[in-house]
């Protein structure tokens, strides 16, 4: 079985690029370019020079050993926390840009849910001096103004999106929109392993750094680059690609995927897609995603604003139908809680993304001898008012 | 011969009327196209509404967003026009994005249009070569005429796919936008009008997207077969009665 993607944009029956002509020539520009970009020498120098320099990578794999010893098995956490401006999404955006910047784009634009990947987009198109604008949700907007106050610091404009339910869906079509408006000289920096093809590879290809030093540094600790388990949680699904990439065709690594299970997989009120998503098209690409019968696209619902996508990057969907990744949902509840139990352990106080991610040792037992490596994809200081408020801190 | 092949070959410069179905009311569906075509309207898109239109600008979006409210889905914009060929003869085209159809399933959707005498589909998210591979031999068993979008920035080379594998017309985008967001043709325009119509297509091309009155009708229609409104026509809808659509159609064609 292959899970990489085939050179027709797809994992499976998941992927392709469902979208109109009047974005047909970006994309393709796009897919013709990309891994050549990618494999050049000065490319690769170049970024890797900036994710040492800039980013700070590599970010450290750390035995957590109170975590481990309260679970009974070896975790490890992969310290995406560390980065630059705090998360895994920094990686990509550093990509992308060097990406534009080789197709002579001079103008940025993305879309973001709680800020993360505004701010990561925002910062390089400050290092690289190109226009930034950032698309978000009218409605994000007020739940995540220090995120919107960094973008602005950061020389970015920050457009509300006031169409359908003001969230990161919107924000997404708005981005889209303006790239249709704009064909010729703007990049539209996608945050997660989602959209047309080759952009859910293109975006994997960037957090494949992540699971490339998991490699190398477990052998340090372990002697043996592959462990039991690797874990994620998925928004979209880059922190994820990012970790399972090297993995994908070890079977003897199992691939865990954490889904928000919101205020419960039947509440209503859950971004669990893989449970709750059926087959169709979002944004270009064709995954699992939530809808009515209809095939009208509905709003999902977690603590986490950047858990909260209708959608999941069709990677995922593959690794889900084929049973090669094992997927699990996770609660508000249960996740809060595994986040706070993580700074009372360790010391480090997770985004509550992350979090969810860390709350599977509650629902599911590992052997001892077991070697789990935990995506820590980002710290939890832009969650700080939702812990305060969900803790009464 | 399909409704849309017959018009297209009338003496005329053809206009095209876009609206969405289920607005400004629910109900408003049937008696929008028997308005238009009693006003001479020569063609209609029946918009299928989405709740997330990629391709469409502020306008259109609202519309789409009240119509799901007012309740429509496919089986209800289906289930309005059962009857519809008992009372017009227009050619009818269904525009929708590519979700909601798929999940109807798509043989189950083009059986639909067939029966109830739809001639032609656009669905703006369907790649053309996906409709090409998967999809082609489907809508023809269904007498269905697919159309697809071209764009200032499309390369001869596609136009020239587009048209071997286009049997209606060309929906030709006007500029490089979301629909509904332009005042007016500059010389950009004119000049890719012009370029198009110099390649003497198969198909006749239709252009749509920021026409909006009488100047802009008569500029699309000195290169092409017709033109196409959308944007202006759903505002007109937002604040005049549906027997007003008659002035909005004399407005433009004068
Ligand atoms: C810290 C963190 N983790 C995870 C995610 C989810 O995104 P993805 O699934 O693309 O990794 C986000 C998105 O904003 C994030 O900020």
């Amino acid at each position: 079985m292959n899970y990489n993607v085939n050179e027709k944009g797809y994992y499976g029956e998941f992927g392709g690029a469902f979208i109109p002509e009047m974005l047909y020539p970006n994309v393709e520009e796009l897919r013709q370019n990309y891994l050549k970009v990618m494999a050049e020498p000065e490319f690769q120098k170049e970024f890797n020079q900036l994710l040492k320099d800039y980013v700070g990578r590599p970010s450290p794999l750390y035995l957590a050993k109170r975590l481990s010893e309260k679970y009974n098995t070896k975790i490890y956490l992969k310290r995406e926390d560390l980065n630059h401006t705090g998360a895994h999404k920094i990686n990509n955006t550093v990509g992308q840009i060097l990406m534009a910047k080789r197709l002579g784009k001079t103008r940025i634009i993305a879309e973001t849910g709680a800020g993360q990947h505004g701010v990561a987009t925002a910062t390089v198109c400050a290092l690289m001096g190109l226009e930034c604008i950032v698309y978000m949700g009218e409605i994000d907007i007020a739940r995540q103004a220090p995120n919107v106050a960094r973008m602005k610091m950061l020389g970015a404009t920050v457009v509300p999106a006031l169409s359908g339910s003001r969230t990161l869906k919107d924000a997404t079509n708005e981005a889209i929109r303006d790239w249709i408006n704009n064909p010729v000289n703007t990049h539209y920096i996608i945050g997660s392993a989602i959209g047309p093809h080759p952009y859910p590879d293109m975006v994997t290809r960037f957090q494949a750094i992540i699971s490339e030093e998991i490699k190398w540094q477990l052998k340090e600790h372990e002697g043996r680059e592959n462990p039991d388990y690797v874990v994620a949680c998925i928004g979209g699904g880059s922190n994820a690609a990012g970790t399972y990439y090297h993995y994908l065709h070890e079977p003897d690594v199992n691939i865990i995927a954490v889904e928000a299970a919101g205020l419960g997989v039947d509440s209503g009120e859950s971004a669990a897609t893989s449970v709750l998503g059926k087959e169709g098209v979002i944004h270009g690409c064709k995954t699992l995603l939530m809808q009515t019968p209809d095939g009208q696209i509905t709003e999902p619902y977690s603590i986490s604003a950047g858990l909260d996508y209708p959608g999941v990057g069709p990677m995922h969907a593959h690794l889900a139908k084929t049973g090669r990744a094992e997927f699990m949902s996770i609660t508000d509840d249960q996740a809060m809680k595994a986040g706070l139990e993580l700074c009372k352990l360790e010391g480090i106080i997770p985004a509550i993304e992350s979090s969810h991610a860390l709350a599977i040792f509650e629902q599911k037992t590992f052997k001892p001898n077991d070697v789990v490596v935990v995506s820590l994809s980002g710290r939890g200081d832009k969650d700080l008012q939702n812990y305060i408020e969900y803790f009464k801190i | 011969m399909n409704r849309i092949n017959k018009k297209l070959q009338e003496d005329k410069k053809l206009l095209s009327i876009y609206f969405t179905a289920g607005y400004p009311t629910l109900n408003d569906t049937v008696s929008v196209i028997q308005n238009l075509e009693k006003s001479g309207v020569d063609m209609i898109e029946i918009g299928l509404p989405f709740s997330d239109p990629l391709a469409d600008g502020p306008t259109i979006q609202a519309s789409s967003t009240q119509a799901l409210k007012n309740g429509m889905t496919t089986e209800v914009l289906f289930n309005q026009l059962k009857d519809i060929r008992q009372s017009v003869s227009i050619p009818l085209i269904i525009m929708g994005y590519f979700n909601p159809m798929l999940q109807y399933g798509v043989e189950a959707f083009c059986k639909k249009c067939q029966e109830i005498g739809v001639d032609g589909l656009i669905i703006p998210d369907l790649p053309v070569d996906v409709y090409n591979e998967e999809y082609k031999a489907t809508f023809e068993k269904y007498g269905l005429i697919n159309v697809f979008l071209i764009t200032p920035q499309t390369s001869v080379e596609r136009i020239n796919f587009i048209d071997s594998i286009s049997n209606g017309f060309i929906y030709m985008v006007s500029s490089a936008s979301v629909t509904g967001s332009q005042s007016g043709f500059g010389d950009e325009q004119t000049k890719y009008f012009k370029r198009i119509a110099d390649m003497n297509l198969k198909n006749p091309q239709v252009i749509g997207f920021g026409i909006s009155d009488n100047t802009t009708f008569t500029q699309a229609t000195q290169y092409a077969k017709g033109a196409i409104i959308g944007s202006a026509f759903i505002k007109h809808l937002s604040t005049k009665p549906v027997h007003s659509i008659n002035d909005f159609v004399n407005f433009i064609v004068k």
